[in-house]
Order: C-alpha cells, then structure tokens, then sequence
C-alpha cells in the first residue's frame, strides 16, 4: 500500500438546491482497500460516491483521486474517469449493442485500442464472469443477474484502478443476487480498490476492510467489519444494525 | 335515374375520364417539362404532379435537416441558443401554415422591388417582386464530367469512411475524413474543370422588357412555398428530435460518461442510435404531412398537382372526377412513404427478450 | 458536530449585477465555443430586433390615411384601426356586432371556468350545451324580436371558432367511435373503419374542402341546399374524426391489457367494459395529443379560404383588397397571426397543464 491515499475527500459539502446533502466529509482511501457504505435512505450514500466520477458535482470541499484533483478542469475530469470504474444499480446497459460490443466500446474509443486486442481482453473478462456464451447476445435478453455480471464486465474492461458499486444488487431478484456477489468477492482477491454502497451485510463482512456508516450526509461511523458489527458505538449506527439484522 | 345522374346531366358534364385527352388551353407558370396550352390535361396534371414532387423531395429534405439543428439546439447548455430555438418552434407551431404562406408571398410581392428596380447585392444576382435571378454557367462539356467526378467522390468519400473505420478496428487510431473528403469532392473536380479548359462563362440573367430572361429563376411562389413548408415542418421536426433524445434514460448518459466518453461520443455512439427508435414514426408523420401540406401552394397560385387539378376542375366541370384523382396521387405518395418508413423503422427495433 | 458550511455556496442571493454575472457565466460564456455562440446570437439579435422595434413601435403610423402611412416608414398602424372590425367579424351587419361580441366573450368566458378540473361534471355539460344554443340564438337571431342574420354574414373569428368548436365536439365522439371499431373483433366493422381512416388520413385537407364544397350539392336532393358553412363544417368534422380515431387508438393500447382481463373476469358486457372501465383511462392517457389534433383543427379551419368561406383569415385576406388600403398584407397578417398564436399558444400551455394535473392522480 502506498502512503498516500487513492482517494482523499477533504470537508466535501454538497448541496441539491438548498437540501444539504452531504456535510463535511473526511474520507481517506488507500489503494487496495475495500470500503462498504452503508445507512438508511436518503443518507447521502450514493451521492458520496457519484461525486469521486462527478456525475454529482461537489459545492464546497476537495476531492482529489489518485492525486488528480476533482476541480471543474475538464481534462482532469476525463483522466479520473479513466480510472475509476462504476457499476449501477440499474446496470445501465447499452440496449442497441450486444455484449460484446458494450464491453468493447469504450476501450476502442477512449484507449483507442485496436478492435481485436479489445474483444480479446472483453471475451477473458466474460469469461471470468461466467457469461462468455451470451457475448452476441442483446442485453434485453438476459436477466438481470446476467446483465448485472456484463455491467461489471464492461466497467473492468477499462482496466480501472478503483472500482464503485452503487447498489448493485438492489435491483435484481432474490435468487441473482448470489451470482452477482460472488463476481464481486472474486474481485477482492485481486488488490482492487473497492468502494461499495450496499444492503447485503453477509457481503460487507466476508470482504470489507472498512464498514463506513453515514446517516443524514454525515459518516457517522468508521471501524472495521468485525468491530462495527458486533459493537458499533454510535447510538445511530446501533439504531440501523437493529433494524436490519433481527 | 339516380339523383345524382340527375344533377350531373342537368349541368350538361359527361361523367368519366375522357376529358384527359381533351386540350387543356390554359398555361402553367412553373413546369420542369415541356408543356404548352394546347397540350391534353392529362399532361397538365403530370406536370402539377412533378411540381408537387420537388416541393415534396426539397421540402422534406431541408425540413428534416432544420428539425435535426433545432432539436439539437433546443438541448444545448447555452440559454440563448436553447430559448431562440424554443421560440422559433412556438411561433411556427402556433400559426397556421396557410398564413404563413400568405405573409411569405406577402413579403415578396410587397416588400421586393419592381423589376426595372431590381435588388442587386451580387453581381449578376438580382431580387425583385418576379423572383430570384442569379447567373448559372453556360453549356459546357466540362460540367457534365465535374458532376460525374463529384458524384463519384461522393462514393469514394463513403467507401473512405468505411476503409478509415476499420482501420481504426484494426490499430485503434482514428484517423480523419476530412482531407479524403476535401479531396474527392472539391480538388478532383475543381481539377478537371480546370483542365477541361476552365470556362467560367456565365448565363447572366439581362433584363428585358418586363422580365429577365436567361440565368435561373426562383419564382416567388416556389420560395414562398419552400419557405413556409420549411419553417413550419422544421418546427415540428425539432420537437420531436428533441423528444428523441431525451427519452434516452440518464443512465446512458452516465454509464457512458462514466466509461470516459465525451459528450460527443455518448451522443454519437449511444444517445442517438436509441432516440432514432423514438424520432422515426413521428418524423413519418411529419414527412407525410408536407407532403399534404404542399397541397396549400394553390393558396399562392404555385402550379402543384392540387392547383392544377383544381384549374381543370373549374373549366370542364369534372368535379368528381377531378377530387378522385387528387386523392388518388396523395394515397399514392402517402402509402409509398409510409410502407418505406416502416421498413426502415423495422429494421433499427432493439432485440428484446424472446425475440 | 459542528458544521464549517450550511448553506449551499451556489445559491446565496447575490445582489443583482452580481447575480446576473454568474447567470450569465453559467449559462452563455462557460466553454470559449459557448461565448463564441452567445456573442453571434446576440448580434443577430440585435440586428434583427432592432429594425423590428422601429418598424413597429417608433415609426409607426398611428393616425392618419393611406397617404399619411405610405410617407412613413414604420407600420401603419391606422390599417389596423380601420379594418379590425372587419378582420374580426367579417360581414356581419355593423350595427349588430354586439351579439357576436357578447357570443364570443360568453364562450371564452365559459373556456377559462372550465379550466380547473374539479368543475367537470355534468352541470359543467349542461352549462356548455346551454352556452352553444345561446351562441347560435345570439348570432342568427330570428326569434324574440332579434334580427336575422343570414349565415352568410357570418365571418371572421366568429366563425373561425364555430367551425373549430362544432368540429371538435363532433370529431371526438365519432373518432372514439371509429377507434373501437377499428380495434374491435367484427372484420366488416373493422375494415370499414380501417379504409374510411387510412384513406382520410393520407389526403389532404383541401381535397376534403373540394370534396364537399363541389361535390357535396351533387348529390343533394332538389331543392336542398346546403349552406357553404355547413358543408366546410362536414368536411372538417369528417377530417379530423380520422385523426382523433388514431388518437384513441394509441390511448386504447396503452391502457393495461390486465384491466381489460378484470372487466371481462367480473362479466362487463362490451359496453359497459368500454365505457366504465377502458375508455376512461385511455382518454386520459392520451390528453396531450387530443389537444394538439385540436389545436391542429383550430388551425386547419383557415384552410376554408380556400373555398372563399369568409374566416377569420379570408377576412384578413379580403381586407387587403380595399383599393384605398393596398399594400399593408405584413401588418394584416401579423395581426391575424397574432390573435391565431394567443389562441393556440394558450391551449398548448393548459395541455401541459392538463398532462400535470392526471399525472398525480397516479395510473391504476
């Protein structure tokens, strides 16, 4: 692990109009670290980490990623967006493309790599997770669980250094939700630096390094799993673990 | 005998088609053929035929045209832009064409000059009450090769951004169509014309009497009709370019961003392929409907199928007949372009689940 | 905690130079090719709307003749003076224009009540059903002492709204009509309604108007004429009956099929599946492109100049024919283009409006 931190959020404010949205946040993470952020909704999880690829725009603080600061310039914008990937919640897939071709697309137009060498490294990474023989398929024929997978593959197919996961089983059905979760925990194994909001508790303590619990756009909470689980020291944090683990 | 019978032979008009054949003896002030008052009326009606055809084929090309622009415009971050495009489509939607047409004319026949006073702000261009005049060359053997050579640099500059584009599949570097473009279609032909002896002679329109005569003429009708059709569908046009776009859910939008495509390539690569699914049936429409609407040029006596239809009406008194084939050419143009559209929107249908 | 910042750096109210400097930031000068395109529009502007404002406002004639205007450079605005009257209720007799004034004050009048959405209901029909016999009353006269007015006279925007109105209550009940036939399970039913709405729709108005105008009294019995007013108003209602049938059809599509599966499931016969349960629904979905054939209807009816029935736009046109005023046609058409924008402008609006007030209600 290096010393300084991948991502580093200084008093980061954001406001939605005049909905204070996320208040003073002091995050640091380093590269291979695995961070879960969880809370109730509205917490203001989601927007924290729509603001390190700025498809939300932070009003006041710093946000700086592998040492590229977050600052209006366009073309630090599109380096940090090089290398951080995102998964969605509603996968958002390209529906007029096939999977093949949505892996394939940005690595052709942003890298500029070849066609070949890109569906190469698309079809290892389809491989990898499980879903190869569907690559000249159309994402309006696969289910969610499988779209969910390619959504993963495709963001990987950019080689990112920090990957972001928005929710990313909270749409799918009870029964994809494993398939999808364990594409994810595969990933932890490989030293990627992991910033996930989710629901799926079982998750956060098999894999996170840290458990981050915001709560009214505040990080209430910072300990890691073990620690957050089973003696969490904010009445708050306490009030939601109740809630959620009966 | 039915009432109808009735009524027809009492106004002495012998029902059926025969009057086709008969001489038209009236005159026709726009033709793209050869037609003279003694020819039939069957005649007449082709050429009101072609000249609805122009209308038709010029009006919805640059009527889809404007309507990409001002779509686009209609969404663009700059407020200025954004509001002067919403403006325009307001103001062209909420008044009707006729009248649009009627102010055009209106503009042309009172605001222009006469003709012994013609605008001259080009040399050899001239603007008056009678048209727009301006110099064409004169008959060369070159200009039939510099058309052929720029037609087929059109193809060549086609088959280049196809070579170009899988020469970026292969290397990954995106290589320019603009210096091939420029190429194939400007320096090639403006070479052979250069060397098929260069002429620049020119037909200069020369006024005459009451008229120019020589160089091309735009009629006031024809512009007043082009103008009016143009405004009106480009507005219409731009909506529903606009609607196109936007119902492209956010998520492409991020999801693409988040990748690292800029704006540009999100539009291109997956904004616009999806809004083609939403803009195609309305633009159909849209295209049926100038189509329809060029049938208002009787309003301001420009020659199309409906006029003429309508002057033959007038003088053999073939009412029925006349208002069958009226409908008739419309059904016509109006099933051809809706069964060509429908193909085409067929075939850009995502593949769904099942399929 | 104690928070550095509270309130949103972006939205503290700057006093109004400074305000508008950041809008202005934002909004037009944020890239160099955003600036570049303010600055040309912004000339263009100028340009344009510069000459137009002294046209219209500083040079314009306001009184005086013919003469008096064609010395100055701006509008003339006396023509309008002078012809407005004429351009609004065409040839009805002069001393008499109140009834049609008071008619058409009386039913703008009942349009804006019937704006809120909570006000309809049956008395709201009822109201409507006496306000149109009132109208009629009020423009032919005839009875109780009222002079006749021949409906010949009739004209302008009198007439343009007739024509507009009795189309639009004729054409949506028949168009509903014919969508159910056409979606319906009886195969002559349906292709008739097919043909009849194929067919209309692929023509053009004009052949309609022809149609009726020259063929209509063809095939009248002696003796019978049909007034040119009434036979437009076929023609318009026939029209526009095709394109609200499409309109309907799209609403009937869109409504979920399980609603039609739950009324047949509770025994509805077809009726009163229709009316109680679909048609509901289906009309509602479809308010935004009612209204917009509407207000394509209200512009189509300036196609009757054509077949010289004296609208409000044949009246402006005819205004133009007075030897002592010739060559005013752009302050003409611009006035009768502006009373055709307040009136379709102010439906478009109240149709997205009207888009609003059924979305919160929710779908089933």
């Amino acid at each position: 692990m290096s010393k300084e931190p991948m991502i580093k959020l200084t008093d980061m404010n954001k406001w939605f109009d005049d909905f204070h949205v996320l208040k003073n946040i002091n995050l640091d993470v380093f590269e291979g670290e695995k961070i879960v952020i969880c809370g109730p909704s509205g917490s203001g999880k989601s927007t924290l980490i729509r603001c390190l690829n700025q498809l939300e725009a932070h009003q006041n603080g710093k946000v700086v990623i592998d040492g590229i600061v977050l600052n209006g310039n366009l073309k630090n914008l599109q380096n940090v967006r090089k290398e951080v990937g995102m998964v969605f919640q509603h996968f958002n897939l390209f529906p007029h493309l096939s999977i093949l071709e949505n892996l394939t697309l940005a690595p052709q137009w942003v890298h500029k790599l070849p066609k070949e060498e890109a569906e190469s490294y698309a079809m290892d990474l389809l491989k990898r997770v499980a879903i190869s023989d569907q690559a000249h398929k159309y994402p309006g024929q696969l289910s969610g669980g499988q779209q969910q997978r390619v959504a993963i593959a495709r963001s990987l197919c950019m080689k990112p250094k920090i990957m972001l996961f928005d929710e990313p089983t909270s749409a799918l059905d009870p029964e994809m939700v494993k398939e999808v979760l364990d594409v994810m925990v595969d990933l932890t194994k490989e030293g990627m630096t992991m910033l996930c909001v989710t629901h799926e508790m079982g998750f956060a303590k098999q894999v996170a390094d840290r458990v981050i619990f915001m709560d009214e756009g505040q990080i209430v909470e910072e300990a890691d799993p073990e620690t957050f689980f089973s003696n969490p020291k904010h009445p708050r944090s306490q009030e939601f673990l109740a809630q959620i683990l009966y | 005998m039915t009432n109808t019978q009735e009524n027809l032979a009492r106004q002495s008009i012998a029902s059926g088609f025969s009057f086709l054949g008969q001489e038209a003896g009236f005159e026709i002030s726009e033709s793209s053929i050869e037609y003279w008052a003694d020819d039939s009326y069957q005649l007449a009606l082709f050429v009101g035929i072609l000249n609805t055809f122009k209308v038709a084929i010029i009006g919805n090309f640059l009527a889809i045209i404007l309507g990409i622009f001002v779509g686009i415009f209609r969404l663009s971050p700059n407020w200025l832009l954004s509001k002067l495009s919403e403006s325009y489509i307001e103001l062209a939607r909420n008044i009707p064409l006729l009248l649009q047409l009627f102010f055009w004319y209106a503009v042309f026949t009172e605001i222009f000059p006469d003709v012994k006073e013609s605008l001259n702000p080009i040399p050899g261009v001239f603007i008056s009450q009678r048209g727009f005049f301006f110099p064409i060359f004169k008959e060369h053997f070159i200009w039939k090769w510099v058309w052929m050579t720029f037609i087929g640099g059109g193809l060549l500059t086609y088959g280049t951004s196809l070579f170009l584009n899988k020469l970026r599949e292969k290397t990954g570097e995106k290589k320019s169509l603009l210096p091939f473009g420029l190429l194939f279609l400007f320096v090639v032909p403006i070479l052979i014309w250069f060397f098929g002896g260069a002429p620049h002679e020119l037909d200069i329109p020369q006024l005459g009497g009451f008229n120019f005569s020589g160089g091309m003429t735009l009629t006031p009708e024809f512009v007043a009709l082009m103008l009016g059709l143009v405004i009106y569908a480009g507005a219409f046009n731009g909506e529903i370019v606009r609607a196109g776009i936007e119902s492209v859910s956010r998520g492409q939008w991020e999801a693409s961003q988040a990748l690292g495509l800029s704006r540009w390539q999100t539009l291109r690569l997956v904004v616009l392929p999806q809004s083609l699914r939403v803009i195609i049936p309305p633009m159909t429409s849209q295209v049926l409907n100038l189509i329809k609407n060029s049938s208002l040029a009787v309003g301001i006596g420009y020659p199309d199928f409906v006029a003429v239809a309508n002057t033959t009406m007038n003088q053999t008194g073939q009412a029925i007949e006349a208002v069958i084939l009226i409908m008739g050419v419309y059904l016509f143009f109006s099933l051809s372009t809706s069964f060509v559209m429908n193909r085409y929107n067929r075939s850009q249908q995502l593949k769904e689940r099942g399929a | 905690m104690n928070l550095k910042y509270t309130k949103n750096p972006e939205k503290r109210s700057l006093p109004l130079m400074q305000g508008l400097a950041v809008w202005m930031k934002k909004n037009l000068f944020s890239t160099p090719l955003n600036s570049a395109i303010s600055l040309v529009l912004l000339g263009l502007l100028f340009k344009a709307l510069g000459p137009l404002f002294y046209w219209l406002v500083v040079n314009s004639t306001w009184e005086g003749t013919a003469q008096t205007c064609r010395h100055n450079d701006g509008a003339c605005l006396v023509f309008i003076k002078e012809k407005f009257v004429f351009i609004l209720f065409g040839f009805y007799p002069r001393e008499l224009l109140w009834r049609p004034v008071v008619a058409i004050s009386l039913f703008i009048g009942l349009c804006l009540y019937s704006r809120d959405v909570k006000r309809w209901n049956k008395l709201l029909l009822w109201r409507w059903l006496k306000l149109i016999l009132l109208c009629a009353f009020l423009l032919k006269g005839g009875l109780f002492g009222f002079e006749a007015v021949s409906m010949d006279r009739w004209g302008g925007l009198p007439l343009t709204l007739i024509l507009a109105f009795i189309g639009l209550i004729f054409s949506y009940p028949i168009g509903i009509l014919l969508a159910l036939a056409r979606t319906g399970s009886l195969p002559l039913i349906k292709a008739l309604s097919v043909s009849y709405i194929e067919l209309i729709r692929g023509v053009p108005m004009i052949s309609l108007l022809f149609m009726a105008s020259v063929m209509f009294p063809l095939f009248m019995p002696d003796g019978i004429v049909l007034p040119k007013l009434l036979r437009a108003q076929i023609a318009i209602i026939m029209f526009m009956s095709a394109y609200m049938a499409e309109v309907v059809r799209g609403g009937l599509a869109a409504v979920d099929k399980g609603q039609y599966e739950a009324a047949d499931a509770l025994g509805l016969m077809y009726w009163q599946k229709m009316l109680k349960v679909i048609l509901p629904q289906a009309l509602k979905i479809v308010i935004p492109p009612t209204v917009n054939t509407a207000i394509g209807m209200f512009k189509d009816t300036s196609l009757v100049v054509i077949i010289a029935l004296s609208d409000l736009l044949m009246t402006t046109k005819t205004s133009l024919k007075d030897p002592k005023w010739l060559g005013f046609s752009v302050e003409a058409y611009l006035f009768a283009a502006l009373i055709y924008f307040i009136f379709c402008f102010s439906m478009s609006r109240y149709s997205k409006r009207l888009e609003q007030v059924f979305s919160y209600g929710g779908r089933s």
